[in-house]
């Protein structure tokens, strides 16, 4: 322990060896290999096997019509089979993938903001309120409306969350994770009331698959819807990753790193409400993605939230699109809610990972 | 220890702070502080004499509602939350043991405030992060898990962040609270010779024989009002002491020049 102080901006002293920090862009790479390849060939599985080499071929005859001066090249796949590609898979293996991304994005940012580690997407009534405003238009007749009346649902349930923490005292983490508690089980139980009240039949079912997330009605729109919030909202929360890593030692300490902590936990907890509304809206609630993928890279590349949120988003969006993938396969022709998948493989991986951290004897 | 800094004015100042919570509860009521490079301030004072709000006042997590903090002249207020954090570093009193990060990368977060959202560390930083980490004796710890240091490790770990941010002021709020006696003493050498360096240094303490061996000026808040300020050895009497603390003290000769010995009052006394 020197007391004399040596220059402040000199090299590091050559008498001690450099420790390498952990590099983690490598990771970053290969997942999105890992995503550009998973997307091709879960766009190959189903009743009408394609292989990945016609997808290619094929996204290359549409590609090449569309760039002027380059001439179009023979479409291998045969009319029927390329819209099964184009109009039916496709752009509900991107629709998962995106929802996926935000769904794991939303997750790292609740995590982060709260400091709890059980925190997810849905945390502030958000996904409830969005099947309140679906199950309304669904019985409504209004199936159009869905995603609009999904988001909408979202929002008011975000307000009212907001309002009920709010009132009579100061907006607190904790607070406002109650008051979210409380929205969520009133709208539970309006939903579960109109649906008990009114449904039968067809509609029950599509309500059903609504409630436990599902991507069977996603097409193009949906891709458009996800992909714009997506965009537009998560790159402002990937944004935050050092702040988020300055808020890991609380919030003084964060204030005097130089970031603005009220401002901050509020714009990033409605940006994650708003692009989870925005993803409920084309999949309904899908459990388990925003909680279990984040830690799953927290165990396996880092903690450090500038790496931890690019990295979840890509994982959340392999992991949806393989859930599913299977849940639209195994047991064809029936269809099963994307949830159920997510759920089965998200509840046993957080129990392995509950037992794990209390071996190691580190929190999560 | 001290520097002299011919003519130079305090880097951190503050002139009658006051806050209060809930209208009627009063944290703190008109209290002047002043840090000067080169110096150790000492804050002392019993549980809930204001202590941690004037310490949060004066780095910028709460917003005064009265009085003013100048940081060399200039009012703290019209800087940004960036700028602040540029000139005044801060260590928490209990900084969360179970935050599981890199120690390379917690001393990394000290570059926060001189780098921009998705501003990465560059070489320079690293090294600078290792120097701070030398500095406070905590180099060969760089590549472990902060969750798996001990009390005293962590404390070096946070103190090496603080200097990574370059300041001009270090508040620290209660450092050697929790630890060992060998690494409180470790740590009051950092801290003196963090201010030898030059950089302004105001510190919470509850041990008042340290502070009187470590600190060039103190502070003594009593219930949120400044009851004394100055040199230690005048500052820290018999009558204050009885007065702030209610305890009984006195200044007995021992190796180190003389050592301060607490006893509680007498029973007659309560």
């Amino acid at each position: 322990m020197s007391t004399a102080l040596a220059p402040r901006k000199a090299p590091a002293a050559a008498h001690a060896p450099l420790p390498r920090r952990r590099r983690h862009g490598p990771w970053l790479l290969l997942g999105v290999a890992a995503l550009l390849a998973s997307a091709v060939v879960a766009t190959g599985i189903g009743p009408a096997g394609v292989s990945s080499a016609e997808i290619l071929g094929s996204a290359w005859h549409h590609l090449s019509g569309a760039i002027p001066g380059v001439d179009q090249v023979a479409n291998p796949l045969s009319p029927a089979r390329d819209a099964i590609v184009w109009q039916g898979r496709a752009p509900r293996v991107l629709t998962a993938a995106l929802v996926g991304a935000g769904l794991a994005l939303c997750g790292v940012v609740m995590q982060g903001l709260t400091r709890n580690p059980l925190a997810d997407p849905y945390l502030l009534g958000v996904s409830s309120g969005s099947s309140l405003g679906a199950v309304a238009v669904l019985l409504l007749g209004l199936g159009l409306w869905l995603p609009v009346a999904a988001f909408l649902g979202a929002l008011a349930a975000l307000a009212a969350t907001l309002a009920l923490a709010g009132f009579g005292g100061r907006l607190t983490p904790a607070r406002t994770i109650l008051a979210g508690i409380a929205v969520a089980q009133a709208c539970s139980a309006l939903v579960s009331f109109t649906i008990f009240a009114s449904t039968r039949g067809d509609s029950y079912r599509e309500i059903l698959g609504w409630l436990l997330g599902s991507l069977a009605r996603a097409g193009w729109s949906s891709v458009l819807i996800a992909g714009t919030a997506l965009v537009a909202i998560g790159v402002g929360l990937a944004a935050s990753g050092r702040s988020l890593d300055a808020f890991a030692f609380g919030d003084t300490s964060a204030a005097s790193l130089g970031v603005p902590v009220t401002r901050l936990r509020w714009t990033l907890l409605t940006l994650s409400a708003l692009l989870t509304g925005a993803m409920v809206a084309v999949s309904g609630a899908i459990g388990f993605v925003g909680l279990v993928v984040p830690h799953i890279v927290r165990l396996a590349v880092t903690r450090l939230h500038r790496w931890l949120l690019p990295l979840s988003a890509v994982a959340g969006a392999i992991f949806l699109m393989w859930a599913d993938t299977a849940a639209r396969t195994v047991f064809a022709p029936m269809e099963v809610p994307v949830g159920v998948f997510t759920a089965g493989i998200g509840a046993p991986v957080f129990a392995w990972l509950l037992l794990r951290a209390r071996g190691t004897g580190g929190g999560s | 220890m001290t520097v002299p800094l011919g003519g130079s004015g305090p880097v951190l100042s503050a002139r009658d702070l006051g806050y209060s919570v809930g209208g009627d509860t009063v944290l703190l009521a008109g209290v002047d502080v002043s840090v000067r490079a080169g110096e150790v301030t000492g804050v002392l004072g019993p549980n809930g004499a204001g202590k941690s709000t004037l310490l949060r006042l004066l780095v910028g997590a709460l917003r005064p509602q009265r009085g003013m903090v100048q940081l060399a002249g200039v009012d703290a207020s019209s800087l940004t939350r960036r700028q602040r954090a540029q000139r005044v570093a801060f260590v928490a009193q209990d900084s969360p043991a179970e935050v599981s990060m890199d120690v390379l990368d917690v001393v990394l977060l000290g570059r926060t405030p001189h780098l921009g959202a998705f501003g990465s560390d560059s070489e320079t930083d690293v090294a600078l992060a290792l120097q701070c980490l030398r500095r406070t004796g905590a180099d060969h710890l760089a590549r472990r898990d902060i969750a798996t240091l001990s009390g005293g490790e962590r404390q070096r770990v946070h103190l090496a962040r603080a200097l990574a941010q370059e300041p001009e002021v270090l508040i620290l709020d209660e450092p050697t609270n929790h630890l060992d006696v060998a690494a409180q003493l470790h740590v009051l050498d950092l801290i003196a010779s963090v201010a030898s360096g030059g950089t302004g240094v105001l510190v919470a303490m509850h041990d008042l024989d340290q502070a009187a061996r470590t600190c060039d000026q103190v502070l003594v808040l009593n219930g949120g009002d400044p009851a004394a300020a100055g040199v230690p050895d005048e500052v820290l009497t018999r009558e204050l002491i009885t007065a702030v603390w209610g305890v009984d003290a006195e200044w007995v000769p021992s190796r180190q020049g003389r050592t301060l010995v607490l006893s509680p009052l007498r029973p007659t006394m309560v």
